[in-house]
């Protein structure tokens, strides 16, 4: 049997309360909030931190990775290598890129299923719209990552016993390459389109299930189409798992995935789990949880991420991440772009956050060196990866004066359990929260993008408690 | 092996050094020829007596060749000089190298440095091409890790803490008023130092030292034969630099309230100088007060306080200018601002002023002690280059 065997979320630590926007525009927003991915976050570092989580609750190692995201980082060079070099896995992992659409995400979850031995889907979206837009304040930003695998592998959690798919070609949204807000035709016409074509698919799914719609226990319908999607939700009665909305927004790619997370946080052995996916077209899967979902316990639920956020993010700062707003910048110099040639010597540095440990001394070096800075012993050291390693901070400091695209910086020197030091940027934090003594996590982000290069590296973050 | 050191084997018998300050007026090429005659004629020698330059300066050029086009040099040699912030001692470190070894019977040590040109805030500079990962921190920022540590370390609150480092910053300033060379010739009260604008953690705009143009220069000859071209020489009686692994961020066994390096310069330099109780024999020093926590951490690295009980000292007033240990009796780098290359020839300045009795009245130390102690910095708390050297007016 071959199906899910572990999963990853990601909830990005903001949140935007959707009256702020109301508040500053007169127009748009409404109740609730939207996730907000940090200024120094994009589809692939959210990606990484989804990943890590799946890995950080399975014992599995994927040896393909299948990212899709309706928001690339770059185009022309695939993002799922920051992915794969970001999780230290080794050079024989296939990582390769679906993108472009919301639809995208069903060829990874595919691709990932269809892919012998242990394969991970990643799915990340970061959604952006015009200010006062629905999609503005109804978007909003995650990942979620899929393991899939043979029960020889792992435990399989759960598996489809039936699926279909349905494909309309219409206009429903759409977006030029390089526009940070979508384009969408009247609602009423892609309301239709897609039911009937969910209808389609939902009949053939079950049917391939040998199940009829009584016998499902939750179902799960994603899709940016708010109105198409509320419209099939009456299939679904009370056994609707709730998409999120209102407290996280609609996170485009990564919403199916996240929700099927969301169902399995919750699920129990024997349910029939049905996901609809809507996306121009539709697509239907009949999930079956397994007696091993019983025993397995994800890393960070969505729901504890969920309740982990800040609500106090400010309209103007989110106008500021998502490129709407210019402000000022510091009398200092640009950051100078990262080198190819560098960054590629340094990518277990870089990406991994592997560091050197002496093997005469035991002391770690952080970044990774040849001499040992405790008996200078050469070129005897050990790789020591200390990404998912907590740390305590040491000492801190808050830059008002350096580059950052949301100042100030915050800059902690932390020490890590079990050895290791290194001085590293804050991120999530308020700075007038930190203190010597508190605890920290690691987490992938982007510290800035200077010509045209994405310049990736690790922070350090507040544990999660 | 061992290092010996040159003791009363050269003397400085001339410097110059130019006001420092925002001098729109004039590039590093004008700031280069005024420090360099100035200190000719403070000697009594002319351009062509000078046999070799040393010339220091971070960002204002490259070569020889930024101090032989402006001064015309005709083809002497000139060593141009980069060590972070302690440029300028170095520049003057390898100077009294050349003389001390026969080399060179005249030779200068001048420093530059051209910074109001850049546009920025604070200082800048080029690295190459990197992998990314680098700290983005500014120095201030990294300075500014000192002062909770230092706190934390010894039970100070933040109230106290804040109180140490304002009575630093409006003792620099205090002094500067007295020094028309500086760029900050006004007292500050303290609650405008206090209640200046943040800049990185606890440090206000006051907390640190600004942002100017300057240069300075000296000559050094060998020592026997100061007195012909002065009857008060300076004599070098040490000189030690300390490069170090750069551990800090690295290392959890270091806290943050201490420089390692300036630790090892200034035990170096004791032992060549033969000095065993600084804060007794030394008649004044100038340190590198980049930032009011980094004077506050150099007294116990250099030996002035006891371990722990310089924040005491400090609000005490031992380092005032009539205090125990007068430090940085010209304004230091907060009054003078921190044109790199200049700096640690421009803290060797006030030492020929002071210990041959020359500054003005108003700030002229009162001492029967005859030694003066530069100590320059560059890099961070825990990964910094650190000079310190000692002259006196007197041999033995």
């Amino acid at each position: 049997m071959r199906g899910i065997v572990g999963y990853g979320t990601y909830v990005p630590y903001y949140r935007l309360d959707r009256a702020k926007i109301t508040a500053v525009m007169g127009a748009g927003g409404g109740r609730g909030h939207r996730s907000v991915a940090g200024y120094d976050e994009d589809t692939t570092t959210m990606g990484v931190e989804a990943a890590r989580n799946a890995l950080r609750g399975s014992t599995v190692t994927p040896s393909s990775i299948w990212f899709a995201t309706a928001n690339p980082a770059y185009l022309d060079k695939t993002n799922a290598t920051a992915i794969q070099a970001a999780l230290d896995l080794p050079q024989e992992t296939w990582a390769v890129d679906a993108g472009g659409s919301a639809r995208s995400a069903e060829a990874a979850i595919s691709g990932a299923r269809g892919t012998p031995g242990i394969s991970m889907a990643v799915i990340s979206d970061l959604r952006t719209g015009n200010p006062t837009s629905n999609d503005e304040s109804g978007g909003g930003d995650a990942a979620a990552a899929l393991l899939f695998g043979d029960d020889e592998d792992a435990p399989v959690i759960a598996h489809a016993i039936g699926r279909a798919a349905a494909t309309g070609e219409f206009l429903d949204r759409y977006r030029l390459p390089g526009e940070n807000a979508s384009r969408i035709w009247e609602e009423r016409f892609g309301e239709q389109a897609y039911l009937t074509l969910a209808e389609d698919a939902i009949e053939r799914a079950v049917k391939e299930a040998d199940v009829t719609l009584e016998d499902v226990d939750k179902v799960v319908i994603a899709g940016l189409h708010a109105r198409a999607v509320r419209s099939l939700s009456r299939i679904a009665g009370d056994k609707l798992v709730d998409d999120l909305t209102g407290r996280i927004g609609n996170p485009g790619a990564a919403q199916l995935p996240l929700l099927v997370a969301s169902a399995l946080d919750n699920a129990a052995p024997g349910e029939t789990i049905l996901v609809v996916h809507l996306a121009d077209g539709a697509n239907a899967n009949v999930l079956r949880t397994t007696d091993a979902i019983a025993d397995y316990t994800p890393f960070s639920s969505v729901e504890s991420q969920i309740e982990n956020g800040s609500d106090n993010l400010d309209y103007n700062l989110y106008l500021t991440w998502r490129g709407f707003l210019d402000r000022e910048p510091p009398r200092r110099p640009d950051p100078d772009r990262p080198g190819a040639p560098p960054a590629f010597r340094s990518e277990d540095w870089k990406y991994a956050f592997v560091g050197s440990r002496d093997r005469s001394s035991g002391a770690i070096h952080l970044p990774p060196m040849r001499v040992s800075m405790d008996g200078g012993a050469v070129d005897d050291m050990e790789r020591v990866r200390m990404a998912d390693t907590p740390a305590t901070i040491a000492t801190f400091t808050v830059d008002y004066l350096a580059f950052s695209l949301s100042p100030p910086t915050v800059a902690v020197v932390i020490d890590f359990d079990g050895g290791g030091r290194f001085q590293a940027e804050m991120t999530d934090v308020d700075p007038n929260e930190v203190k010597i003594g508190d605890r920290v996590e690691m987490s992938f982000r982007r510290l800035f993008t200077a010509q045209g290069i994405h310049n990736y590296f690790w922070k350090a973050r507040p544990l999660a408690e | 092996m061992a290092s010996h050191g040159i003791k009363d084997q050269v003397a400085i018998v001339g410097m110059g050094c130019t006001p420092f300050g925002e001098h729109w007026d004039k590039g590093a090429d004008d700031m280069l020829v005024d420090a360099a005659h100035e200190a000719y004629a403070s000697a009594g020698v002319n351009q062509d007596d000078i046999d070799a330059f040393w010339l220091g300066t971070m960002g204002s050029g490259v070569s020889g060749l930024t101090l032989s086009k402006p001064l015309q040099i005709d083809y002497k040699p000139v060593s141009r000089l980069e060590n972070m912030c302690a440029t300028g001692s170095e520049a003057f470190r390898n100077a009294c190298y050349a003389v001390a070894s026969g080399a060179y019977d005249v030779v200068m040590a001048i420093g530059v440095e051209k910074l109001k040109d850049s546009g920025y805030s604070g200082l800048t500079g080029s690295r190459p091409p990197s992998d990314g990962t680098d700290s983005s921190l500014t120095a201030p920022a990294t300075f500014s890790l000192l002062a909770p540590a230092y706190a934390h370390k010894n039970g100070l609150d933040d109230e106290t803490m804040k109180e140490v480092l304002t009575r630093i910053a409006w003792k620099n300033h205090k002094n500067g008023a007295l020094n028309p060379r500086a760029q900050f010739r006004k007292e500050v009260a303290k609650e405008t130092i206090a209640g200046s604008p943040l800049v990185a953690g606890p440090l206000g705009i006051f907390d640190c030292s600004g942002v100017s143009d300057g240069s300075a220069a000296a000559v050094i000859v060998r020592a026997e034969d100061a007195h012909r071209y002065t009857d008060k020489p300076l004599y070098v009686k040490a000189l030690s630099f300390s490069s170090g692994p750069a551990t800090g961020a690295l290392d959890p066994s270091y806290d943050y309230t201490t420089f390692r390096e300036v630790r090892a310069s200034a035990e170096e330099a004791y032992k060549q100088a033969g000095i065993n109780d600084p804060r007794s024999q030394i008649a004044m020093a100038e340190v590198h007060d980049c930032f009011t926590p980094t004077e506050l951490v150099l007294m116990e690295d250099l030996g002035f306080a006891d371990e722990g009980t310089a924040w005491k000292e400090a609000l005490n007033g031992t380092f005032d200018l009539d205090g125990d240990l007068p430090v940085n009796p010209d304004g230091g780098l907060k009054s003078f601002g921190h044109p790199i290359g200049a700096s640690g020839l421009r803290m060797l300045f006030e030492c020929w002023l002071q210990l041959r009795g020359e500054a003005p009245p108003e700030r002229q130390i009162d001492s029967d002690k005859t030694l003066g102690l530069t100590h320059n910095l560059g890099g961070q708390p825990g990964a910094c280059v650190s000079f310190v050297s000692v002259v006196g007016s007197e041999i033995g």
